[in-house]
């Protein structure tokens, strides 16, 4: 009896829990709503069948409940039952899925005034870029990654040379405008998320993947890795702040261009500076993305390995 | 109410093959240690499974300990961490659950259910458990090598799994895809053996659709497994070869550190394609055998049919089918081509549909039925509810969009723990209290049964049941720390010590568990040869444990289905398989 009155009470207790728990989704900040909308119907669906499905058990547990004179009823099926049954999963299932699939077709289909910015990935940090004046970002490849040009850009093509570099991890989008974000990886899989967006994408080495989104509230918020990259994957975070146009424009521009920052790295004074050995630069790595000591730690017995 | 059974009662045709001479060990050593006895070989495969089980609960708590109260076990440190998950995912999910589930029920239930003197190749079936033995050493050596072993996750994603970014890509990365690919070469041995056994090896009379569940669902799950298995084995020697010897076939050129790898043109994504293709079917490989085993112990313990048996094979059948096109939906946000999302959705969710059919005949079992509140039927009941929640939630990560918040959150880890780590487990537990006395001859202790269930049960739900609210929130899986992260209040870290808590109860409460199986080899009531009054004939032998050969000098001939019980008019309560219709009243004519 007692496990009659335990699936009841679980149900009720689940209950009360959804409707008391402090531990709920973000508030939204993008155009990502009908994806909310979307759990809110799987969860009133899955919900009642949840319930209703679990009360029958605790009722028939305690209705059906051993009684030495009784008999339990011989019955080997009831086709209509079951027929009905499947019927009704299916409509369920139908319900949840089509909404669903229309809404994907939403996010797959990126809009033909979304503006673009770049993700860039690498153990364990995030850097990014915009495509400057020309709206077009240069092309880049792994092999014209050195310390001067981190982002790989090849220095002869036109359309690099304007692109906006922001080396931190905190990057600024602004506000109601449609964005395309290209995901691009140098090293190993990240996975770029942003639990106010509701979105999130795989960064691949290899591929340039996307997905876009379009914010809607000013703010900041916090990015982190979600896929597994190795030691650091939990300390790799970013910052994505949503501005108005103006302040956003305002930032943008006192982000170095890739043609100045490699004139800046070709320039006198930091000549004879070459930076060649690792330890140099895994110092002023840690200084310009503000890592943390431990994983400085990493990176440095990482390197030592590697040198050995 | 109707009269007919799916099968028809009576009918045994005559043998069509002699009987397969039954090999005789000749010494201790080849009947205990190198025996070629399925039962011994699944006492075997059980037992190693158990033991390398613990390390994975071990691990668990580990885990725990370091989510629950980050800052107060220094010792673990975020490289220890990754490996502890790395090791408990894969040892729960293959080195446990398969092994256990297939190797060590199916070894033990196959030939007895089916009315078979052994598996057909019982010399294979040695070698298998050996190889699988091997395979777990190997594995576990991993602990010892230079760099530990690897903490790549249990998916093993390249480029990741094999760069030095990650803890144990020096040796234990190796050590863990050789392990795998040794485990799949002694599961072949053993799943071609459990296929052709059920197939060639039926008694007289028993027709497939006169199977119990039980050998229904191990014998999907072992077709499914063989089929599975080799992507997982080609993915394997693929990235065992970029490991060792710089092929790039998962590789693309990469940039680590500022310097370059000699590495390119080799694609990631392939390799999780390899893996899902695999892994899917996985999910069930472990599910099936569960779902069989419940169906029986439910009918058995509620004195009723199972109702709807052929659709419960036919599901059976279609989840196997489809487990094999869903891959994918393991990779919504993976950056593989997003149109691949609407194909996966929608085979996903169909599956939902047979899934669910299996749900309701459980419970419609239960409608109408005498039910004893057996330990094993508590078990199968914890079984129906842990296993609604985890089915519900895999329709919220199959439907594409609802996925793309969720993936890689606390709300993956509270699914995939319900449906295909707690659910099984209480499963496995439900059938050793079920099944213990026929390998034993004796019972186990009640008391110290009805404990083990309430803790583990009302526990393994509060463990994971409110993992499902991180993951709303946004916390991520695999992080060794959440650290300072804005929107996660601190709220969240008291909801973790909690689990962290229950978590450590629910492992202690195993140790009753472990306890009450030592004390009742001896000490335990005398079980005879049928406790239960089950129908079906591993309870008909006329030993118990069974002897060598199981059923003495005739096999039984086999005249109707396994769940023949309360038939109106007939004396007992049940009427075993083996009984011929003229030895019970009321149904004396075949239909
Ligand atoms: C009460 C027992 C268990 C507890 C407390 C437990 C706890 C955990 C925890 C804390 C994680 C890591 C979560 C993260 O940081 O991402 C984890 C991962 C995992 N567990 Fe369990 N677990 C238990 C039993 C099982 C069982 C029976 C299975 C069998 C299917 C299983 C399969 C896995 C898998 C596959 C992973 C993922 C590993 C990875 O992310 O690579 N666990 N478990
Ligand atoms: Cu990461
Ligand atoms: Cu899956």
């Amino acid at each position: 009896m007692a496990i009659a009155i335990v699936v009841v009470l679980l149900i009720v207790g689940s209950t009360v829990f959804h409707f008391m728990s402090p531990w709920w989704f973000t508030p939204l900040a993008s155009n990502w709503g009908s994806i909310d909308d979307t759990i809110m119907l799987t969860f009133w669906i899955t919900g009642v069948v949840l319930i209703a499905i679990n009360l029958f058990m605790a009722y028939a547990i305690w209705r059906y409940r051993y009684q030495k004179d009784r008999r339990a009823e011989y019955e080997p099926e009831n086709k209509k039952l079951e027929g009905w049954l499947i019927g009704l999963t299916t409509l369920g299932v139908v319900a949840m899925l089509a909404p669903g699939l229309i809404v994907w077709a939403d996010f797959v289909t990126v809009p033909e005034d979304a503006h673009v910015f770049e993700v860039m990935g690498q153990q364990w940090q995030w850097s990014y870029r915009y495509p400057g004046r020309d709206g077009i970002l240069g092309t880049t490849d792994n092999k014209y990654v050195d310390f001067d040009n981190p982002f790989g850009i090849k220095p002869d093509d036109p359309y690099g040379q304007d692109d906006i570099l922001v080396q931190s991890d905190e990057v600024h989008v602004p506000i109601d405008q449609p964005v395309k974000v290209l995901l691009r990886s140098l090293d190993v899989l990240h996975d770029f998320y942003v639990p106010n967006f509701r979105a999130k994408m795989d960064l691949v080495p290899g591929l340039i993947t996307y997905f876009w989104f379009t914010p809607t509230k000013i703010g900041s918020y916090e990015v982190l890795c979600a896929e597994l990259c190795g030691q650091g994957h939990y300390a790799m975070r970013g910052i994505v702040v949503v501005d108005e146009q103006i302040e956003f424009e305002a930032w943008l521009a006192e982000q170095p261009t890739f043609a100045q920052s490699m004139a800046l790295a070709r320039a006198p004074g930091t000549d004879g500076q070459e930076q060649t050995a690792s330890a140099q630069s895994v110092a002023s790595i840690s200084a310009d993305y503000k890592i943390s000591d431990e994983q400085l730690n990493l990176l440095n017995a990482y390197l030592d390995s590697s040198l050995e | 109410m109707t009269d007919t059974t799916p099968a028809d009662v009576g009918f045994a045709p005559p043998a069509e093959v002699e009987e397969v001479e039954l090999y005789h060990a000749k010494s201790w050593i080849t009947k205990y240690v190198f025996s070629q006895d399925a039962k011994v070989i699944a006492i075997q495969y059980s037992a190693t499974a158990i033991a390398v089980g613990m390390v994975g609960l071990v691990l668990s708590w580990l885990m725990r300990l370091q989510l629950g109260f980050p800052e107060t076990f220094s010792f673990i440190d975020a490289a220890d961490y990754y490996q502890f998950i790395t090791m408990h995912g894969m040892i729960m999910v293959i080195y446990l659950l398969t092994a256990l589930f297939l190797g060590g029920f199916g070894n033990y239930l196959i030939p007895l259910m089916i009315g078979a003197r052994d598996m057909v190749f019982p010399y294979m079936n040695m070698l298998s458990y050996w190889v699988y033995l091997l395979a777990v050493l190997l594995l576990m050596a991993s602990y010892f090598v230079p760099g530990g072993p690897t903490g790549a996750g249990w998916t093993l994603y390249p480029p990741q799994s094999i760069l030095p970014g990650t803890p144990g890509h020096e040796w234990g990365i190796i050590l863990m895809l050789v392990s795998l690919v040794l485990f799949i070469v002694g599961f072949t041995m053993g799943g071609l053996n459990y296929v052709v056994t059920v197939l060639q090896a039926r008694t007289r009379g028993m027709t497939l659709m006169r199977l119990p569940l039980t050998v229904w669902g191990i014998f999907i799950a072992t077709i499914l497994a063989l089929l599975a298995f080799p992507a997982l084995l080609v993915g394997g020697v693929m990235l065992l070869l970029d490991r060792v010897l710089s092929t790039s076939f998962f590789m693309p050129s990469i940039v680590l550190m500022g310097e370059s790898l000699d590495y390119g043109g080799g694609t990631p994504i392939l390799f999780q394609h390899l893996f899902w293709f695999f892994g899917h079917p996985e999910v069930y490989i472990v599910g099936l055998p569960a779902f069989g085993i419940v169906s029986d112990l439910l009918s058995v313990h509620a004195r009723r049919n199972i109702f709807g048996y052929r659709m419960m094979v036919w599901a059976l059948i279609a989840i196997g089918g489809l487990s094999f096109v869903v891959w994918a939906h393991h990779m919504y946000v993976s950056g593989m081509n997003p149109y691949f999302g609407f194909f996966f959705a929608t085979t996903t969710l169909i599956i939902a549909v047979p899934t669910a059919l299996k749900v309701y005949n459980w419970v419609l079992t239960l409608w109408r039925g005498n039910i004893r509140l057996t330990i094993p039927m508590l078990f199968a009941i914890g079984f129906i509810f842990t296993f609604i929640n985890g089915g519900i939630t895999g329709l919220f990560l199959g439907n594409v969009v609802v996925d793309v918040p969720l993936s890689d959150t606390m709300f993956v880890v509270a699914h995939f723990h319900m449906v295909m780590g707690v659910a099984p487990l209480l499963v496995i537990f439900g059938a050793i209290y079920h099944w213990y006395p026929k390998i034993t001859g004796r019972m186990l202790n009640e008391t110290l049964g009805q404990f083990h269930f309430w803790i583990t049960f009302v526990g393994a739900y509060s463990i994971f049941f409110p993992l499902h609210y991180l993951g709303f929130l946004g916390v991520p899986r695999r992080y060794y720390e959440i650290g300072e992260t804005a929107f996660i209040p601190a709220s969240a870290q008291s909801l973790n010590a909690f689990v962290t808590v229950v978590t450590l109860i629910v492992g202690f409460a195993q140790l009753v568990f472990f306890y009450n199986l030592f004390r009742s080899l001896t000490k335990g009531e005398p079980a005879g040869d049928n406790p239960w009054q089950a129908t079906t004939l591993e309870w008909q032998t006329s030993e118990t444990p069974p002897g060598h050969g199981n059923f003495g000098d005739e096999l039984p001939v086999v005249y109707r289905w396994a769940y023949d019980y309360s038939v109106p008019g007939a004396v007992d309560d049940f009427i075993p398989q083996n009984k011929a219709p003229d030895e019970t009243t009321g149904r004396s004519e075949p239909t």
